[in-house]
């Protein structure tokens, strides 16, 4: 069996001890799998991942990273354990060049890795490389969101977590990121996404869970969920396949 | 016309530009606008004096380099100044506004600061009296430079010196990891921790660096007026129109808005008379936030 990555046990956290959001989930991501978060509006979702990143309080439970518990690194130590997080807006230094937002991120490197990791970078995404000195406030919404999973990777992460990445992207730009991040897969890099659109995480994820007013409704493989017409029609808001009334 | 109220505005905004470094930092990274940046001016100013006289009492005299009205003493003890300014202005941070900052209230922050700015004056005045000091009673002769214009060596170094620690710090916000870090503080706090940014260094280096060009001002300003506790305050309200006219955030627009303002409050002395200098400030501070908030530099408002 494939080891276990990212292991999240009971989690609850939220902006007020009182009133969590995300009340006591559990989640153990396998090292080079791919698992989307989904569920309807006001789940959540981002709320759980963001709290996973160090940028939301935890009430209860528990998070390690490959067996080192994190659940208490504050959010800019996260970078150097291994854990890349791209948050859904305002994701990209939009006054800094393309290059100094991945200078930025490669701070926290030794110096001499440092240039290396921002060529493999700018050789990742040809489109950044070709423009590196444009300001990143005047790139379109997709580059944007290329440069913004290029900062989350510079530093080598282990385990790649998006909040939305498709979100305000036309369908090929969605489809563009998507498939950057299949090929980010196959580098061996763990990937934990929260999406709203459905459909497209289902088909790139190998595993899926589903909040629904902060705890885990359903949790399966990808395929499973995809083909249960109840859930898409529950939660998902996919309207039933064809034939499968 | 004689045009030497040029070159007098121009040492003015030069000292008001370093001095607004220090505010259009902590006003970006910070978010709040600190009231007692003045007192770091005067305090910067004071542990020079001090500094200098212990100094000139341990190596005997106070030797002049040159054609300059002071010598290695002032300048030693304004480098120590410096970085003793950067302490206090971490302290200060330490003690008051970092606690503040936990509770997220930007303006009980901008009220505490105006607190701390009476308390620092008030020490200012307790331990060295409300008089007037100076770095040297020598009178310097101004040389012609043309066009009517005459300046001091005091004044000729002091520009030079201005012009110098600018393209420094410009170099470094451009260049270094803590600049960068810094801008990035500045633009997204969020963004910049989970790419790894710690914003308590951040924190740390700004006032670090605001505290010592605060230092370099009052220095200057030291050297070509006087010292007094009041010389920081007095000049609050140029330092900020200085920093919102070069646009909140960046550290050229911080000097040249200070250059701004000081040739602007020296004209006006030339066409309305000094009683209305003060005013100049204001003015333009007012006039900037109505046709262009961001100023002349800046990304945002």
């Amino acid at each position: 069996m494939t080891k276990t990555i990212l292991a999240i046990d009971g989690l609850a956290a939220g902006y007020e001890p009182g009133a969590p959001i995300v009340r006591g989930v559990s989640l153990a991501v396998a090292e080079g799998e791919i698992v989307t978060i989904l569920g309807p509006n006001g789940a959540g979702k981002s709320t759980f991942i963001k709290a996973i990143a160090g940028l939301v309080p935890k009430f209860a439970g528990g998070v390690t990273l490959d067996g080192r518990d994190i659940t208490r690194s504050p959010a800019h130590l996260l970078a150097r354990q291994g854990l890349g997080f791209v948050p859904q807006t305002e994701n990209v230094f939009t006054l800094m060049s393309i290059t100094d937002n991945l200078r930025l991120a490669a701070d926290i490197l030794p110096r001499p890795e440092r240039a290396e990791k921002i060529d493999a970078m700018l050789t990742l995404f040809p489109d950044l490389a070709r423009q590196h000195q444009l300001a990143a406030g005047r790139l379109s919404g997709g580059q944007r969101q290329m440069l913004a999973v290029a900062r989350a990777l510079i530093s080598g992460p282990r385990i790649l977590m998006l909040d939305e990445a498709s979100a305000g992207l036309s369908p090929k730009l969605v489809g563009q990121v998507f498939a950057k991040l299949a090929e980010i897969r196959h580098t061996g890099i763990t990937i934990v996404m929260v999406e709203q659109n459905a459909k497209a995480a289902l088909a790139l994820a190998d595993r899926a869970i589903i909040l629904v007013e902060g705890r885990t409704a359903h949790a399966g493989k990808s395929a499973d969920i995809a083909s249960d017409p109840v859930i898409r029609e529950l939660y998902l808001g996919v309207a039933p396949a064809k034939g499968a009334a | 016309m004689n045009l030497q109220f040029i070159a007098d505005g121009l040492i003015m905004g030069a000292l008001i530009g370093l001095g607004a470094i220090g505010v259009t930092l902590t006003y970006s990274i910070l978010r709040f606008a600190n009231f007692a940046h003045g007192e770091f001016l005067a305090w910067g100013t004071y542990f020079t004096l001090a500094l200098a006289s212990g100094f000139g009492a341990m190596f005997g005299g106070s030797g002049t380099i040159g054609a300059l009205s002071f010598g290695w003493p002032v300048l030693l003890a304004g480098i120590l100044a410096a970085l003793l300014t950067g302490l206090l202005a971490l302290v200060l941070d330490r003690i008051l506004f970092a606690k503040l900052r936990e509770r997220g209230n930007a303006i009980v922050m901008v009220m505490a600061s105006f607190g701390a700015s009476m308390a620092l004056r008030s020490l200012l005045e307790f331990f060295f009296t409300s008089e007037p000091a100076y770095f040297s009673r020598d009178i310097q002769i101004a040389s012609p430079l043309g066009l009517g214009i005459r300046l001091t060596p005091d004044q000729v170094f002091l520009l030079g010196l201005t012009l110098v620690i600018v393209i420094v710090m410009e170099r470094f916000m451009a260049l270094s990891p803590t600049g960068r870090a810094m801008r990035a503080v500045s633009e997204n706090p969020v963004l910049a921790r989970v790419s790894g940014v710690d914003v308590d260094h951040v924190i740390r280096a700004t006032w670090m660096i605001g505290g010592a060009l605060a230092c370099a001002a009052g220095v200057m300003l030291g050297i070509t007026v006087q010292i007094r506790p009041f010389m920081g305050f007095d000049l609050l309200l140029p330092l900020f129109a200085a920093a919102i006219l070069g646009g909140i955030g960046s550290v050229p627009g911080a000097v040249i808005g200070g250059l701004i303002v000081g040739v602007a409050e020296a004209s006006a002395v030339q066409i309305v008379g000094a009683d209305y200098r003060a005013a100049i400030a204001f003015l333009i501070l007012i006039a900037v936030l109505l046709v262009k908030p961001s100023g002349l530099f800046g990304a945002r408002t």
